[in-house]
């Protein structure tokens, strides 16, 4: 049997929940699944992914070096274990600590690399992703080996495929890379969703008018049980909100399950970041505006009215 | 300090994109420098303000691609490097290995500057593989930068609002991000002085390359999928609400 290895990001010990659709991803070729454990116990990650299919979860460790502040002895580490398990692809999430790491390892093990990828054929090494800001999508054909593969969170639906994984403790003999040192991480000010890992993003355009307003859709995104808040770059630019909430072209490309433009024209380089989500509802008060022809439903009105109205249908019927 | 910025002529993130035929476009349209390695050139120019030394635009790319060269040397970049390409799409492995192989051949790099991703192809990965090639530390999607008693400090962001500082021994190749600096415009003057500054020009096909392990190569282009005619609700707000959240449960069954 083939093996595929996945990198599984976590956070405080837990495994960030757009893990399990790159498991699916590996899954798909019927391939036994490795886990490589990032930032996390491999108890906690054995724990998280056998649901879904993982058969083995490597502990990796490189005596005298501290991995989780130096990525280059970490990916160093890994591109080893791939060689020592005949592992032919890896997997990750194209986070940026993702995509960082399967760049560095596909550097140390010459091979072929994609990045932000909609849809992976592993078996033909055949990779979908998009080109040109989103405005077309290109199929690549990756030679070489291992492929590896960074993958658009939510791209890919999380499949559970429940199994008894095991453990595989290794020791990777490789020497610490010493040039890069992670001095420190700053935390967010306030505990976020992360907006490019959300299932659902509420979001707010120019007529937002305040950074005060954005409560409103906060309120909203609570209703629908814990969504993130964005912004288009009309709101970021005037004030509103910080630019780590700006959804697009310049700012983050999300693909959630379900994402409501409320006062977003719908230009071309805001739809840059969110057109591949599964469901688009759009609400603006002029029913001419573009974002109503690119959009599954929409609603003509005053944002205000309209969120305020969701927020407590919602709240009624959870 | 000799700083080499690495910049890609792309298309203009604002112009229609045609395709024509199975995996080409049509190239007819407004070409810019990489938006991403604007950053990096004011980034290069700043540092060489404080500590002196020259700035040098490096790019792979067709005969248009002088242009972008231009528009760095505009900004005040030093020289030019214009290794000449025949088509827009070369693979991230030949064109790093060209890179180096001019880079190596021209100076000492103390760092090299590029963009975290091209809008074109957004590969995301040229920067990783020259640093590899050159033996030296990367950092990408890189947010703020200085250099501290012979050290490279950067910051990035890292996701859900946290951010990583990190220290890298130079010299380095640093991927820069939007939030980085704000790349000036050019003025007249150094516009008009720029035409008189050197680009060394090269063909990849003369460089000499080997064939890399592994490759990635373009099969087809095709406009993104769109939706179909939205489904419009209608009604008061709460009437629309209502309707939307049945609809949302049990049609598009994303609640
Ligand atoms: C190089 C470049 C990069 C860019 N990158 C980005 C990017 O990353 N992200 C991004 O978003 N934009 C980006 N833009 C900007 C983009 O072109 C648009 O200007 C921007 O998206 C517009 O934001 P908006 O829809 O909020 O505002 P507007 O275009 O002003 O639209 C506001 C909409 O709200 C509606 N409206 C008004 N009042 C109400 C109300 N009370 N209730 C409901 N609806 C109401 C209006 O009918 C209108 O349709 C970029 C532009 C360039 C040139
Ligand atoms: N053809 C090229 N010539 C010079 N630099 C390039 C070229 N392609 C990519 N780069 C640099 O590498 C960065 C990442 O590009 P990419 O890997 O295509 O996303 C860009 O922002 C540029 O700085």
């Amino acid at each position: 049997m083939l093996r595929t290895g996945v990198l599984t990001e976590m956070n405080d010990n837990r495994v960030r929940e757009a893990n399990f659709g790159v498991i699916a991803g590996a899954r798909e070729g019927d391939d036994e699944v490795y886990a490589f454990p990032v930032n996390g116990t491999a108890d906690a990650c054995k724990d998280a992914v056998q649901t879904y299919g993982v058969e083995k979860v490597v502990d990796l460790a490189v005596e005298g070096a501290e991995l989780s502040s130096d990525p280059e002895t970490l990916a160093k580490a890994i591109a080893d274990a791939v060689r020592h398990f005949e592992l032919k692809a890896l997997l990750g999430l194209n986070s940026p600590r993702g995509r960082d790491l399967l760049a560095r390892i596909a550097t140390i093990l010459d091979a072929p690399l994609a990045l932000d990828c909609l849809k992976v054929d592993l078996g033909q090494g055949i990779v979908t992703k998009s080109h040109f800001s989103g405005k077309t999508l290109a199929t690549l054909k990756l030679s070489g080996t291992p492929l590896i593969c960074g993958i658009r969170p939510n791209a890919i639906r999380s499949r559970p495929d429940p199994r008894e994984a095991d453990i595989l403790p290794y020791q990777a003999s490789v020497e610490g890379a010493g040039r890069i040192r992670v001095k420190e991480v700053k935390k967010a000010e306030s505990e976020t969703i992360d907006l490019t890992e959300a299932n659902i993003i509420i979001s707010g355009g120019r007529p937002m008018n305040s950074a005060e307003n954005f409560k409103v859709l906060h309120e909203c995104a609570d209703a629908l049980g814990g969504a993130a808040v964005g912004a288009s770059r009309a709101a970021v630019d005037a004030g509103f909100a910080p630019h780590d909430m700006q959804v697009g072209q310049t700012g983050k490309t999300v693909s959630p399950q379900l994402y409501i433009a409320c006062g977003i024209s719908g230009s071309i380089q805001h739809f840059a970041g969110m057109k591949t989500a599964k469901v688009i509802v759009a609400v603006n008060t002029d029913e001419e505006a573009p974002i109503f022809g690119k959009c599954d439903y929409g609603l003509v009105g005053d944002l205000f009215e309209v969120v305020l109205a969701l927020t407590e249908v919602l709240k009624a019927s959870s | 300090m000799q700083i080499y910025v690495c910049l890609k002529h792309v298309p203009d993130t604002v112009a229609m994109i045609n395709i024509v035929g199975d995996a080409g476009f049509d190239e007819s349209v407004k070409f810019v420098m990489n938006p991403y390695d604007e950053y990096a050139v004011e980034e290069a120019l700043k540092i060489v303000k404080q500590e002196g030394g020259e700035v040098i635009a490096v790019t792979v790319g067709k005969e248009a691609a002088a242009s972008t060269i231009r528009y760095a040397m505009a900004m005040g970049a030093h020289r030019g490097i214009h290794i000449q390409a025949d088509a827009q799409w070369v693979d991230s492995m030949v064109t790093s290995q060209a890179l180096k192989k001019v880079i190596h051949a021209d100076g000492t790099p103390d760092l090299i500057f590029t963009g975290k991703q091209s809008v074109d192809g957004e590969g995301m990965q040229t920067h990783y593989r020259l640093a590899a090639a050159l033996d030296m530390p990367a950092v990408n999607e890189v947010t703020t930068f200085s250099i501290q008693e012979g050290k490279a400090v950067a910051e990035r962001e890292v996701g859900g609002g946290e951010r990583e500082m990190l220290e890298i021994s130079l010299p380095c190749v640093v991927g820069a991000s939007k939030g980085l600096n704000e790349p000036r415009y050019p003025k007249m003057t150094e516009i008009i002085k720029s035409k008189k500054k050197k680009i060394d020009q090269f063909n990849l096909a003369d460089l000499g390359l080997e064939t890399p392990a592994a490759s990635s190569e373009l099969l087809k282009l095709e406009e993104m999928p769109e939706r179909g005619q939205a489904k419009m609700i209608g009604g008061s707000p709460k009437e629309m609400a209502e309707e939307l959240v049945q609809r949302l449960r049990e049609d598009a069954k994303v609640l």
